[in-house]
């Protein structure tokens, strides 16, 4: 067998391999979402954005989970965004000697691994045993602990992708280092940088236990971020334990809104990215 | 052995940039060695010599650009107008608002192309409106790229194709004025026609900027230059008017490179 035979079935084999990889990974992840639409839609209806939690046994839907879910998320990625984008801009930007950044980024890493529970726990003591209750503040300042290495590891990665030259050029004109930063780099590393937001949103608004210790539950209508705060993952969680029928209809119908909500964000990622003028 | 050399006399120009001992270290390595030049205003000096003589190392330290690096350092004089600008006192925003660079590669800023021209100009001057429309003409026209792009002045500037992007960035460096274009390779990036553009562009910048080309291409530096400096191994080897360096080197080391005996 000659070289050039041997090389075509090398890689025909290690195409096969690979896309026996492939289907492996997406054969389960089919039967997930196979399962969610199978028992979640059923449970789909109008009453499911308009009903607040039931108790056991009546007529109920997700209204107040949904809108807990959504305020302690946006405000959590409002509060962990900022702070993630510019300790991404420092590791990247300003951290190229001393020793400040390479401990930002260790802890940061840290973070990003740390379980959820930890956070969860963290809040309690740090702020539920302080204040004396749970509430939709702790849920959301957990939510924003989980944010803030996300984005700040995306940002960093994505500055360093913005190559030098670029920096060399905005300073070549006497740009201000901050003015090089905001005007030039941020701005191409700025799809980026969204989807990495995006990505820490969908990676939140599935989290369970950092609420459990935080917001808990709350089985009626309340936008109140002192008072403990319905959401999604807590409420699925609490539902799908439970003996009851409807319970577990609703925690089906639950699972599945927070998985198409995170599918789309993700998807809404991709196509950004992809839509974006890539960096040279 | 390089101190001796000196620009030859040229009773019409005035000397812009003066090099006087100039040494540069990346960490523990010695780049350039004892440089001494003149660099006359208003007229077009090539910096040739293989790859890792110096050449752009030299070009980079006279707008400091290198300063955005660690462990760069440059010892010595570089006199712009007479000012020491390696000295601890210059304010480098504003030395690079007299000294212009363009790259190798065309770096367009991620914004519109006429963004792309009034980012330099908003750094250091408040025009209205209506001035800066007529400014970001002026270098577009400048830099021979307004007729290809006057219709599209919002559009990226990374839409343009490679040739257009650098004469972007010429006329994005042209725009603040300076008097000094540094311009490192700029067209060894781009094709025939692109790079035929440029060196027309560099012929007609001659009379209003001093200008300072690094190039590997000996034809562009005979084509485009009134000067030359041949550079080996961190030293300048021979400084003199092209027509010279070109068809009688004083040395022999010149001679080699310029003929392509050379390695």
């Amino acid at each position: 067998m000659d070289i050039y035979t041997r090389r075509l079935l090398v890689n025909r084999i290690n195409l096969f391999v690979s896309m026996l990889a492939m289907a492996f990974g997406l054969f389960w992840l089919g039967w997930i979402l196979w399962v969610l639409f199978q028992h979640g839609t059923t449970a789909i209806s109008l009453t499911l954005f308009t009903g607040m939690t039931p108790p056991p046994g009546s007529e109920g839907g997700l209204a107040n989970a949904i809108a807990g879910s959504f305020m302690m998320a946006a405000i959590g990625t409002l509060i962990g965004t900022p702070i993630g984008i510019m300790a991404g801009i420092h590791l990247a930007e300003y951290g190229n000697n001393g020793w400040l950044a390479p401990a930002t980024r260790f802890v940061s890493d840290i973070l990003l691994s740390a379980p959820s529970i930890i956070i969860g726990l963290f809040i309690y003591a740090a702020i539920v045993v302080r204040v004396g209750h749970f509430s939709g503040w702790a849920g959301t300042l957990a939510l924003a602990l989980l944010v803030i290495p996300v984005v700040t590891r995306t940002t960093e990665n994505m500055l360093r992708l913005v190559p030098d030259t670029l920096r060399e050029a905005a300073a070549a004109l006497g740009a201000p280092h901050w003015k090089i930063i905001t005007m030039v780099t941020v701005r191409a590393a700025r799809a980026g940088i969204i989807t990495g937001i995006l990505l820490a949103v969908a990676r939140v608004s599935g989290e369970t236990a950092p609420l459990l210790f935080t917001s808990l539950n709350n089985q009626f209508w309340s936008l109140n971020m002192n008072a403990p705060m319905a959401n999604l993952p807590v409420v699925i969680f609490q539902f799908a334990m439970s003996p009851y029928e409807n319970w577990q209809q609703l925690a089906w119908a639950g699972a599945l809104l927070i998985t198409l909500g995170v599918l789309l964000l993700n998807i809404l990622a991709r196509v950004f990215f992809r839509n974006t003028t890539p960096l040279h | 052995m390089s101190a001796a050399l000196q620009t030859p006399s040229h009773p019409t120009t005035r000397t812009k940039i003066k090099v006087n001992d100039l040494n540069f270290y990346y960490g523990a390595f010695h780049a350039l060695k004892h440089i001494n030049l003149e660099i006359p205003e208003g007229k077009v000096t090539a910096f040739i010599g293989p790859s890792g003589c110096g050449k752009s190392t030299l070009l980079r330290t006279f707008n400091r650009i290198y300063a955005l690096y660690p462990r760069q350092e440059a010892r010595g004089e570089v006199l712009i107008d007479g000012e020491n600008i390696l000295a601890p006192s210059q304010d480098v925003n504003r030395l690079r608002a007299k000294v212009g660079m363009v790259f190798q590669k065309p770096t367009p800023f991620p914004m519109s192309i006429y963004d792309n021209i009034a980012f330099g100009v908003k750094l250091y001057e408040s025009l209205s409106a209506r001035a800066m429309e007529e400014r970001v003409e002026w270098a577009l026209r400048k830099a021979a790229l307004w007729d290809e792009v006057k219709d599209k002045l919002r559009q990226s500037g990374m839409s343009l194709s490679g040739g257009q992007q650098q004469r972007l960035c010429i006329a994005r460096g042209i725009a603040v004025k300076p008097g000094v274009l540094l311009l490192d390779e700029p067209a060894s990036a781009l094709d025939p026609i692109s790079t035929a553009r440029i060196e027309e562009l560099i012929h007609e910048l001659k009379n209003d900027y001093t200008i300072v080309v690094v190039t590997h291409n000996m034809q562009q530096a005979a084509r485009v230059s009134d000067f030359t400096a041949y550079m080996y191994l961190g030293e300048l080897m021979e400084f003199g008017v092209t027509d010279e360096i070109f068809i009688k080197p004083k040395r022999k080391e010149t001679e080699d490179y310029i003929t392509g005996r050379f390695g």
